[in-house]
């Protein structure tokens, strides 16, 4: 049973690049208190792609609802949330700008006020009874998405006794590819605050912080309703298979 | 000589960057659940919701629930952890076209779930069947196996690893993803352990983030 299959079907499926862990934040942060306990100590196992991980669940634009993709409307009850009105859209690629189409977009927030709607946020903000802060989309053939929202507020966080989250949004990617999975958190141009997140801070250098700010998008603004920014977010690619091995593993 | 002098980012030969940096990953944070499963969070929002329960009436295959909890270095349980699964069918057969196995494909199965931790008692459950052997690197069959990834709050990038069978003895002595962790003893950290619970069939998995002070061993996460 081998898991070789024809170079055209390796080239739409193949293995994933190497992953560039420089791209990424260390596992252990200190700066970041809770990292400290949660972060393994040994060195990840790296192995070879198989099947498993060069495959993905796949989701189907009828296991959404038509609300999915509207936060400003999809929890509404009596009337609109409130705050600053908002579109964000973008593309999903991978590394080698490949789109990225029918990923699972899901991303969730707090409200206006810096409060999040769950069990466990006992900030004093206020809840907005019309505003959920989720929704969900599946990128199109060109891995382009796009919802709106209110802009989410900052809030103060117990990490040292007075750090602030800057406003922020959350974002969660499942591509076609197992190894493609990505959780990370979206930012907003000019925010003064970003240079202060010890969570921020994390992200090994400067270039990967701005690769997670949206950009104002004026030229899209709705005129007399909302402002838009431009999120562009980039998956693992897959390498190309040019010459196939006969002999896999190497020197350790 | 500075790295930046071979940055991908700025063109040489050709006039597009070869490759484009993976946007960095950022903590889930501890309130995943709103987004990720919102009744976790305590509301209703989706008319239909992402869960743990993998299996229909029609599902091929043993049936099983998988069930752990996930430590974290003091030996407390991660009561915040989100956990996605991914598993071939019964057959050892994704769902995907990426799998060209000649292998049937179950349509009542996508081999997808996602399960939070109780924040009461910490443990995460799946309901879903047996996986099969899906073929591996080399042509050496793997073992049945699921894919596990963990979120949570001081968790900076999603944490893969893998769940094996115990009673799969034969099959994990051979596995190429097993055997290629060079230290046998950390091998064990993840091997799942049957027991039958009111007739069914459970398999047991305890992840620690770092060694604990029970004794307890770290357990292997990839880089895949």
């Amino acid at each position: 049973m081998s898991d070789r299959s024809t170079a055209t079907e390796r080239g739409l499926y193949g293995d994933f690049a190497q992953r560039d862990t420089a791209a990424h934040p260390a596992a252990y942060t200190p700066e970041y208190k809770t990292s400290v306990l949660r972060s393994p100590r040994n060195a990840l196992i790296s192995t070879l792609n198989t099947v498993s991980e060069r495959t993905a669940p796949i989701f189907r634009a009828d296991e959404l609802g038509p609300l999915d993709n509207d936060l400003i409307l999809n929890f509404a009850k009596e009337g609109l949330p409130i705050g600053e009105r908002i579109v964000v859209h973008g593309f999903v690629r991978d590394e080698f700008g490949r789109p990225v189409p029918n990923a699972l977009v899901e991303v969730w927030q707090a409200n206006a006020g810096g409060r999040y709607r769950h069990r466990n946020d006992k900030y004093l903000a206020p809840i907005d009874p019309n505003f959920g802060g989720c929704g969900r989309m599946l990128t199109d053939a060109n891995g382009y998405y796009v919802y709106r929202t209110i802009k989410p507020g900052p809030y103060p966080w117990r990490n040292r006794i007075n750090d602030w989250r800057p406003s922020h949004i959350h974002y969660s990617l499942s591509g076609d590819g197992w190894a493609q999975r990505l959780i990370t958190q979206m930012y907003f141009e000019g925010d003064p605050m970003i240079a202060q997140c010890p969570i921020i801070q994390t992200i090994p250098n400067e270039a990967q912080v701005r690769g997670l700010i949206a950009l104002q998008d004026t030229g899209n603004n709705i005129a007399l309703d909302s402002r838009c920014f431009r999120f562009d977010i980039t998956l693992r690619g897959r390498r190309m298979t040019f010459f196939e091995p006969t002999q896999e593993g190497g020197k350790r | 000589m500075s790295r930046s002098v071979f940055s991908p980012l700025i063109p040489t030969a050709s006039f597009a960057p070869v490759r484009l940096p993976e946007t960095a990953s950022q903590t889930a944070g501890p309130y995943v659940h709103i987004g990720l499963a919102p009744k976790q969070a305590g509301f209703d929002i989706f008319e239909n919701d992402f869960g743990s329960v993998l299996v229909s009436a029609q599902t091929r295959g043993q049936r099983i629930a998988i069930e752990g909890r996930v430590f974290d270095g003091s030996g407390s349980i991660v009561r915040d952890v989100l956990v996605e699964l991914w598993q071939a069918n019964a057959d050892g057969k994704y769902a995907h076209p990426g799998d060209t196995q000649d292998k049937r494909i179950d349509p009542s199965f996508r081999g997808w779930g996602r399960a939070c931790a109780s924040f009461e008692t910490g443990v995460f459950r799946f309901d879903t069947i047996k996986p099969g052997r899906a073929s591996g690197p080399g042509g050496v069959p793997q073992a049945p196996h699921v894919c596990l990834v963990l979120f949570a709050r001081g968790i900076n990038i999603g944490l893969h690893t893998r769940l094996y069978f115990d009673d799969e003895p034969a099959a994990n002595a051979s596995d190429p993803v097993l055997t290629g962790i060079e230290w046998a003893v950390r091998r064990q950290t993840l091997i799942a352990q049957r027991s039958e619970r009111d007739g069914a069939i459970v398999y047991s998995l305890d992840i620690r983030l770092q060694d604990t002070p029970d004794g307890g061993r770290e357990t292997v996460f990839f880089d895949i």
